[in-house]
């Protein structure tokens, strides 16, 4: 401690050094101004986005492409609502944030102070934990006990809300090591008894089936997924975000299961005798018709939070503890099952379902999203916004690395996908180009981080997949709807190549199939700065494979439909 | 309509720790029909006794995601366990004096205390089961209950069993 007290946001500072923080995304205000000023003196690098949404969603991106815990620092009142989106985005996805919001004065909280808003009270049903500092002495333990919470167990976003006196005041306090919470347990390993019968379950199998999900992905678990898939001889799905975790280029892949994924992993998980759920929560995305799914097996399932057991279905065996620790366990208790009859009726399904697109018309995203695999290799860390595109992304872009797919699952949030390649971009040390794929919907929302990534010279490749519709909900009214499509024309887009120009950021055109694969290389080989390719595509195309909602893996639909089928009973 | 259940947990006193609690219940459709906060030998813990009703199926649920609250250190559902179980009744009722005795027969039958008397009315106090203070209470109802308090339901495992 130097003569002079540190202030609370000097002290908040060297609580975020001693984290290991380097970067925060934010945007400054009234009530943070002593935190802006304190960044000034250390070596944390600061990135002013153009948006509260921006920073929150690029701290996501920076967290998913690191692993490390996301950094968002805002002012009051506006600045932290404007952080909800991106923490609820976190939140669904068990992404770890630390959300720092500036706050009115203690003495005057609750009294409709200018720039005052109860964001602790707002974000309750969307943060794992959150803090209100009202004693200076309490910053140490807060600020640890926050990236603590963030980044252990499930992870997910943390809020600290900071008063400015507190932040500007003097702040005497002692930086802790010590944490006081008495109510929090990390699980590890599962119960043994609890692995013996579910072993006892595998060995008797002779149709399994392995989905990984996101957990498995985060927990690190990517190559014991790998290792049980081939000790045991077990196909393995994976669900929109566990893609990845399992090569998809490896021959016991089949690739994403659920309401688009392929027809061989859904109707592998309708026809496997046992299935082996590695950090997947069942979301309804996956399971269709939640009576019909999986009924026929007996079901392991694999989850670091214990509130997942019996959410969704009861499993036969619940292994409750981290992915990764639970294969180590189950490992060396399994064996090779007499899985080959299996094995041949996936690869028949495999070959006679393929995912596939017309080849004819305009420019497709499918085939965009394809090009951009030839081009890369399969190298490229692949950012997405929501809708049809994502969906596209996730079939054609096939990914063989954990991490790779960066994509808002669980809340299907639009306007995630440029900022998080931001984030994605500052974080990146894979050495694999950050390419952003986007609908005209969803980047319209965010666009504004365009400076963002301009003034950082980040190479990013903005892919605008842009065919004036909000796609994915055309889909529905085309199919569902009787093509009564309302709200869902966007006539009135900008000249992309233009819009990007004025920011100073190269762009490129394509409307033709056969250009694609050349602008991508061209692209690829532009690292000056971000670029964007303006893709003009087909207006009107589907996603498919579809299971409706509501319906079950019999209902799949391959292709356009011929006839108008029955609006869904389930959710959106 | 679904049984009610008894829902014991124990939480740091933290600011928040009640509205992330309640918000579970809400968030799940659970109802609370009475919850009561007191502190615990350990000035840095409370404890929580919730009355609840809903889906017995969500209840699972809903002790689980207690559980994973930070603040939560444990939540428990004492529904037909082998549980001490009281609550405490305050009922003021109108009553001229010609009235009192019989008033006050009730009140012996079952062990309740006056704890006001004016000219025209009483408070009586009653400790007992649920089931207790609802008998007593349907009694009292041929008089006029100007007001009623009930503290909701405290309960404690018996014997050597913890809460």
């Amino acid at each position: 401690m130097t003569a002079k007290p540190l202030n609370g946001a000097q002290v908040l500072i060297e609580c975020l050094k001693r984290e290991g923080v380097d970067t925060i995304f934010g945007y400054p205000g009234g009530n943070v101004i002593p935190i802006f000023d304190a960044i000034l003196d250390s070596d944390i690098k600061l990135v002013l986005t153009r948006h509260e949404q921006g920073a929150t969603h690029a701290a996501d991106g920076y967290a998913r492409v690191t692993g490390k815990t996301g950094v968002v620092l805002v002012t009051s009142g506006p600045g932290a609502t404007n952080t909800l989106t991106g923490i609820y985005t976190a939140y669904m996805d068990s992404i770890p944030l630390v959300v720092i919001t500036g706050q009115t004065i203690c003495p005057v909280l609750g009294t409709d102070a200018f720039q005052e808003s109860d964001i602790s009270g707002m974000s309750f049903a969307t943060v794992k934990h959150s803090y209100l500092v009202k004693n200076s002495g309490d910053l140490p333990r807060i600020v640890k006990e926050a990236f603590y919470i963030a980044h252990s167990g499930r992870q997910g976003p943390v809020l600290i809300d900071l008063p400015k006196d507190i932040s500007a005041g003097a702040c005497v306090a002692n930086f802790v090591d010590s944490l006081d919470l008495p109510g929090y347990k990390i699980p590890g390993r599962a119960e043994e008894d609890h692995i013996e019968q579910a072993v006892i379950t595998i060995k008797k199998s002779k149709k399994p089936l392995i989905l990984a999900g996101h957990g498995a992905a985060m927990s690190g678990a990517s190559r014991a997924v790998k290792e049980l898939a081939e000790k045991l001889g077990a196909p393995v799905s994976s669900t929109l975000l566990g893609l990845g975790t399992f090569p998809a280029s490896h021959e016991l892949s089949l690739g994403m299961t659920g309401m688009h994924g392929t027809v061989a992993a859904n109707k592998a998980i309708h026809e496997c005798d046992l299935l082996i759920s590695i950090g997947a929560r069942f979301d309804d995305r996956i399971t269709a018709k939640l009576s019909e799914f999986a009924k026929q097996c007996d079901v392991i399932h694999i989850d670091i939070d214990k509130a997942e057991y019996g959410k969704i279905i009861t499993p036969r065996h619940f292994l409750h503890g981290d992915a990764k620790m639970i294969l180590e366990q189950l490992l060396p208790l399994v064996e090779k099952l007499d899985s080959a009859d299996w094995l041949k009726t996936i690869e028949s399904w495999k070959n006679k379902y393929p995912l596939s697109y017309p080849k004819h018309g305009g420019l497709r995203v499918q085939h965009v999203a394809q090009m951009l695999y030839e081009v890369t290799n399969g190298k490229a860390i692949v950012v997405t916004d929501v809708g049809q595109h994502q969906l596209w992304t996730a079939q054609f872009f096939k990914c063989d690395y954990p991490g790779q797919l960066l994509t808002s699952g669980g809340a299907g949030t639009m306007g995630f996908g440029f900022p998080a390649s931001i984030g994605a971009a500052l974080g990146n040390k894979t050495g694999f180009p950050v390419c952003a794929v986007l609908g005209d919907g969803g980047f319209q929302m965010t666009l504004c981080e365009l400076a963002t990534a301009h003034i950082h010279k980040l190479p990013i490749k903005i892919f605008v997949m842009d065919n004036r519709f909000l796609g994915m909900v055309r889909q529905w009214q085309d199919m569902f709807w009787e093509k009564r499509y309302s709200g869902v024309s966007l006539e009135g887009n900008p000249d992309f190549v233009k819009l990007a120009k004025a920011y100073g950021i190269e762009a490129f055109y394509i409307s033709r199939n056969a250009d694609a694969k050349r602008t991508i290389e061209k692209a690829m080989e532009f690292n000056e700065g971000p670029v964007l390719i303006h893709c003009d595509c087909e207006q009107e195309d589907n996603v498919f494979p579809m299971i409706p909602p509501g319906a079950s893996v019999d209902d799949i639909l391959i292709e356009p439909p011929k006839e108008v089928i029955e609006k869904p009973t389930g959710g959106t | 309509m679904f049984p009610a259940h008894s829902i014991s947990i124990l939480v740091s006193n933290k600011p928040g720790a009640l509205v992330r609690i309640a918000l579970v219940f809400s968030r799940r459709g659970y109802n609370i029909d009475s919850l009561v906060v007191s502190p615990t030998i350990d000035t840095s813990v409370s404890r929580m006794n919730i009355v609840a009703h809903g889906n017995p199926e969500i209840l699972a649920q809903i002790i689980q995601q207690l559980e994973k609250l930070v603040d939560v250190i444990q939540a428990k559902d004492h529904t037909r366990q082998n549980v001490v179980s009281k609550e405490l009744v305050l009922l003021k009722i109108r009553c001229k004096a010609e009235e009192r005795a019989e008033l006050l027969q009730i009140c012996n039958h079952f062990k309740a205390h006056t704890v006001d008397m004016t000219e025209v009315s009483m408070i009586v106090q009653l400790t007992g089961s649920s089931e207790k203070i609802d008998s007593m209470v349907s009694l009292c109802k041929k008089f006029e209950i100007v007001e009623f308090v009930r503290t909701g339901k405290i309960i404690m495992m018996r014997g050597e069993n913890k809460t």
